[in-house]
């Protein structure tokens, strides 16, 4: 388990700026659901605890500790696509992470450690039901049975954090369905936290415990990359009845600040 | 489009054209034969067959070797150590250039202008550096074949999916392990493919090296014999070099089938 929290986070490429100003703290073992417009910075902030890209500005804090600016086994992660390894089977796939942390130099396992690591990659097969297709390889399997196998992967090396970028998007509705009881069973058992990037709204709703919307807050017409998203929403989601709004940032338009706009112009 | 030849008759269809350029060839011969008695340009069937009966299975009286088994075993072997020279160097340099973003930077450049020098110009400066003996025909096999390995194999590796990469890092492995557990068993098909389509480079570096500077292989025999222009002779080894480049093309293209059955599901052929 593990807190993550954001102190003032700027990411700029050049010019545009993406995310500005934004501010968070994630309790260990939430479920964070993520939505926002497409171009809103979603994928960017999960690049962001991925350690995928570091921020232009201010610090991300995993326990307390900067994060290291590499990807590395406490944060797991399962991509839209192209998350499973087409050249092993479904057990393989699994097996490769311990294979990574057991054998530094020729990432092979032999012997009893094989053995054991066969036994546990077998368990987290089991668990997303992919059984009986332990010896296929991923291009004899579905999209969901793709994506299970991704999950398993990812949670293999029991990271502190799991990442899923829009991880059931490319899935049908019954699938879908299946995956969402998969996950949430995941993360109770483990207690890790779970930050999940989505378009589907409803998904957000009912697998967060938490869910924050990015979105621009001020948008300049003449200049799109002028401005970065935020956090506009913030809502906790863990009790029943009314959902208590933890932050609001109403946005504004251009018309609304106009000396902004011309305090703009040299 | 939508008739496709089953087996038999995928390989009858394939043999067609054969069947026809002897046709033509067999008329063209008795055609010359009967207008000239002499001709050298086109001999029948029978002999060549005499001809290479003889180099295939009688020993030479000078050197007490069989011509034609001595000549191929000494340019397969040039070929075959300059390929494998050729694809340690491809691998290790294509999968540097196409991982590590500061190999890439480095080396980019220098493979891609080394790999637009035409081999054979540096042919004498081989000879000169390395003698006229087997290393400078291997050399010369391993610097036609080896830049375009190299930047062939980078390309396939930039072309991974970023998100595997990342995913790999994210279960705990190193640069290293990256390397040798994801990426490169991800490359060898295409390996194998570049490699297919570098063996007629290869070959052709092969003959033009013998043909300068050798004393046996199959390239020197063809041009030894074109002083007494026989054809009966140079027609055959053709064929057979031919036979040896189809049939190792044949076979690398079973091996990636054969090894790497993953890489080609989903695709009819």
């Amino acid at each position: 388990m593990s807190a993550i929290s954001l102190r003032d986070v700027w990411v700029e490429y050049g010019e545009q700026i993406v995310l500005e100003r934004v501010n968070l703290q994630i309790a260990a073992g939430t479920f964070l659901s993520v939505v926002g417009p497409s171009g809103a910075g979603k994928s960017t902030f999960l690049r962001l605890i991925l350690g995928q890209e570091g921020p232009s500005r201010g610090a991300i804090l995993i326990d307390g500790k900067p994060l290291p600016d590499e990807p590395g086994p406490d944060r797991g992660v399962v991509f839209q696509r192209y998350s499973v390894f087409p050249h092993l089977t479904v057990l393989g796939n699994v097996l490769i992470a311990f294979e990574f942390a057991g054998s530094p130099l020729l990432s092979r396992l032999t012997g009893a450690a094989r053995r054991a690591a066969i036994a546990e990659s077998e368990k987290l097969i089991e668990e997303v039901g992919l059984t009986q297709h332990r010896d296929k390889y991923p291009s004899a399997l579905s999209g969901g049975m793709q994506q299970r196998l991704a999950i398993a992967q990812a949670v293999a090396r029991k990271p502190r954090a799991l990442l899923l970028d829009e991880p059931f998007g490319a899935l049908d509705p019954g699938t879908r369905a299946q995956m969402h009881q998969l996950i949430r069973a995941l993360w109770r058992d483990c207690g890790m936290t779970v930050i999940m990037v989505t378009h589907d709204l409803k998904e957000a709703f009912n697998l967060g415990t938490r869910l924050i919307a990015f979105d621009k807050l001020r948008r300049d017409p003449q200049a799109p990359g002028r401005f970065g998203a935020t956090v506009t929403y913030d809502l906790d989601l863990t009790r029943d009845g009314p959902v208590p709004v933890l932050g609001f940032l109403k946005p504004l338009t251009a018309q609304q600040e106009p000396n902004h706009l011309q305090g703009e112009l040299p | 489009m939508n008739i496709a030849p089953r087996r038999g008759g995928r390989l009858l269809l394939a043999l067609i054209p054969f069947v026809l350029i002897a046709f033509v060839y067999v008329v063209g011969s008795a055609e010359r034969r009967a207008a000239n008695p002499d001709d050298k340009l086109l001999p029948p069937v029978s002999e060549m067959v005499e001809s290479i009966g003889r180099l295939a299975f009688e020993e030479d009286r000078r050197s007490g070797e069989i011509v034609l088994w001595a000549d191929t075993a000494a340019s397969m072997q040039r070929l075959l150590m300059g390929l494998a020279i050729a694809t340690l160097i491809g691998l290790a340099f294509g999968l540097a250039l196409g991982l590590i973003p500061v190999a890439g930077a480095g080396l980019g450049t220098i493979v891609a202008v080394l790999s637009m020098i035409p081999p054979m110009a540096i042919l004498p400066i081989l000879f000169i550096v390395f003698g006229l003996g087997e290393l400078s025909k291997v050399v010369l096999i391993v610097f036609g074949i080896a830049p375009f390995l190299i930047r062939d194999l980078a390309l396939s590796v930039d072309s991974l999916p970023r998100e595997q990469l990342i995913k790999a890092q994210s279960l705990g492995a190193s640069t290293w392990q990256i390397a040798i557990r994801v990426v490169l068993p991800q490359i060898m098909p295409r390996l194998i493919e570049a490699l297919r389509l570098s063996l007629g480079p290869a070959f052709l570096f092969l003959i033009s090296a013998e043909a300068i500077a050798a004393d046996l292989g199959l390239g020197y025999r063809i041009f030894l014999v074109r002083r007494y222009l026989s054809m009966d002779v140079i027609l055959p080894y053709v064929a057979w070099i031919t036979l040896l480049a189809y049939l190792m093309d044949f076979a690398l293209a079973w091996l990636a089938r054969r090894g790497f059955a993953w890489a080609y599901a989903g695709r009819s052929r």
